[in-house]
């Protein structure tokens, strides 16, 4: 834990004006992000996981600065970049790297793979002529490509040879963070091992330190240091993963780790299923967001919000039903 | 090794096959080609295969077409033959001049308003504005304050083409900005000027050489229109427009005067029409790919 910070989000909220009408007046927001905090330190792993529409990609979208966050802080290295603009945020870009989701749209169809790679370096000027393409080289080399693909075009790459492009790509000017949004849950499962393993060895590497978004919890508990579950724009706890796949403190991270597969067919599951849909997220329940899902939900719950707070040493959660400092395993189900 | 070898092999045979076999595997892009080829070489030899096409023999007048005079003679005793000749001249230079200026015009409007949305808003009321008028119109009025002239039937012609190729071009930049590759260019810190010349811009071409054909055959139809009206070129230039307009009068007595520059417009258009119909299946990335 004595690495340093390399990125630090405080409260950090997105919000998307929903307009309507003839005037296009502001009826409402979605409040995709709603409150985010996290500390993301060199060397580490943070991943953050949570069902579609959950906020987790527009954290990754907002920390990346390609959508303008509407309140808190996001600090990368020592730079405040919150509010910084496009040409303010320019060189800051250099410390912060993103790999895309789907390795088809996110490469430019009618750039060689070594332009797209080496893009990068010829933006912010670190390399010319042969040089440049010598560094292009050695980063194909590196992500596991043969240089000779340089002339390439993306349509002749498979989806994870795509991928390493992309990752070679957030390479190119030596970052120290990368936000990587759903890297590997386009690809086939077998190839989806090569390129988290990739991304692991770069890691150890080069001390990367990685905002790793998916909503993969096999995936999440193979690269992962440690674990945020979003829940309708809310962090609901965030604990290393030995911690959090051993005994997770929120309701909802149970349901979530109950509904993972477990490729062993004598283990007998109990399945913990929700009801209900996930509420919209331009209306959020009062209280706890969760509350109307919750087998263990309360009076209270309907009211008070709850914070995220430290229960166990390293291990928060925002559930009002938990006491810092308490053991108990499980919740007792709510009476009704 | 051999992997390496085997997967260079497909790029290297795409280097090597180029625009001609692609225009050959394509039977619609062949036949657009050809006709417009012979056109234009027609229009460029013109000097050498075609008599004057202004000299008036008032003997040989409304002669019927015969080995001497391919294609019969007018009123005035002129030579529709090289009439005709000397008007695909007038047809080509119309059509590729018109395609050529408002593609660019309208490539550079609409790449800058999909891209700036404050330009957007003020350029697009404009563009709606210019859209609002009639060309025809437009035209008629342009030929009534200047001079007619060659230049001028060409201006009046792309003042109305550039809001529609505006149009075009604004909308497919707007959906290219959406792209995600678009983001993982600024993510890499590339800065607008190359967004949107590197990025944009060559996602952006394909659909508009496209309706650059479009435009071009359309613009040939309209110089024609104008000139069969009387607004269009100079009648002392032999262009088939005017050729129609001339021989209007003698239409019953010898019909041909008409028919003929007719067909040769038809031909033009539809090959023009043709060769868009090719690229826009050939360029289009879903249908390109099955090879």
């Amino acid at each position: 834990m004595s690495e340093p910070v390399k990125l630090e989000v405080t409260d950090l909220v997105k919000h998307f004006p929903v307009r309507a009408g003839l005037l296009q007046r502001q009826v409402g927001a979605v409040r995709a992000v709603d409150g985010v905090s996290f500390k993301l330190r060199r060397g580490e792993t943070l991943g953050v996981v949570g069902e579609s529409g959950c906020g987790k990609s527009t954290v990754g979208r907002t920390v990346m600065k390609l959508l303008e966050p509407s309140a808190g802080r996001i600090v990368l290295g020592k730079a405040d970049i919150t509010s910084l603009g496009r040409q303010a945020m320019w060189p800051h870009r250099r410390n912060i790297q993103m790999v895309f989701q789907d390795p088809f749209s996110s490469l430019n169809p009618r750039m060689s793979a070594g332009d797209i790679v080496g893009e990068p370096i010829r933006n912010f000027g670190l390399a010319k002529g042969s040089e440049r393409e010598q560094q292009v080289a050695a980063l194909f080399d590196r992500v596991g490509l043969r240089p000779e693909a340089m002339r390439k075009y993306p349509h002749e790459f498979s989806g994870g040879q795509r991928q390493r492009l992309g990752i070679a790509k957030a390479l190119a000017v030596n970052p120290e963070v990368i936000v990587a949004d759903e890297p590997v849950s386009a690809l086939d499962v077998s190839v989806q091992a090569q390129v988290l393993n990739l991304m692991i060895d770069l890691q150890e590497e080069l001390r990367l330190a990685y905002l790793f978004i998916s909503h993969d919890l096999a995936v999440m508990r193979h690269i992962s240091h440690r674990i945020a579950v979003m829940y309708l724009g809310r962090i609901v706890e965030l604990a290393p993963k030995e911690a959090l796949f051993e005994q997770p403190l929120h309701p909802y991270t149970e349901a979530l780790l109950s509904a993972a597969p477990v490729p062993n067919p004598r283990i007998k599951k109990q399945r913990i299923i929700l009801q209900g849909d996930v509420p919209s997220p331009s209306k959020p329940p009062s209280g706890c967001h969760f509350h109307t899902r919750c087998p263990y939900a309360i009076a209270r719950c309907k009211t008070e919000d709850p914070k995220l707070r430290e229960i166990r040493p390293g291990h928060f959660a925002a559930c009002i039903r938990r006491e810092p400092g308490e053991t108990q395993p499980a919740l007792a189900p709510a009476q009704h | 090794m051999s992997a390496a070898s085997i997967a260079l092999e497909p790029a290297a045979g795409r280097a090597s096959s180029g625009l001609w076999s692609e225009i050959r595997r394509n039977p619609t892009i062949f036949l657009g080609c050809a006709i417009l080829l012979v056109l234009a070489a027609c229009a460029i030899l013109a000097p050498w295969i075609a008599a004057d096409p202004l000299k008036h023999a008032p003997v040989n007048r409304l002669k019927a077409p015969s080995a001497e005079f391919w294609f019969g003679t007018d009123q005035f005793g002129r030579d529709i033959y090289s009439r005709i000749v000397y008007g695909a001249r007038v047809s080509l230079i119309v059509g590729l001049s018109v395609a050529a200026i408002s593609s660019v015009l309208g490539l550079t409007i609409g790449l800058l308003c999909g891209f700036y949305r404050w330009f957007d808003g003020i350029v697009m009321r404009i563009m709606d504005g210019i859209m609002a008028i009639p060309s025809i119109l437009l035209a008629i009025a342009l030929i009534t304050l200047v001079h007619p002239s060659l230049t001028v039937v060409i201006i009046a012609i792309i003042i109305p083409e550039v809001p529609r190729i505006v149009r075009l071009v604004r909308s497919v930049v707007l959906s290219i900005r959406e792209q995600p590759y678009i983001d993982g260019a600024v993510a890499g810190g590339t800065k607008a000027p190359r967004l949107l010349v590197r990025h944009v811009l060559p996602n952006a071409v394909a659909p508009l050489i496209v309706q650059a054909t479009y435009v071009c055959a359309s613009a040939i139809i309209t110089e024609a229109g104008l000139s069969f009206l009387g607004a269009g070129v100079p009648p002392e230039i032999p262009s088939w427009g005017n050729i129609i307009a001339q021989g209007r009068v003698f239409f019953q007595l010898t019909p041909w005067v008409i028919l003929i520059p007719g067909v040769f417009l038809a031909l033009t258009v539809l090959a023009v029409n043709m060769l868009g119909d090719g690229l826009r299946d050939r360029l289009d990335p879903r249908l390109a790919r099955r090879m």
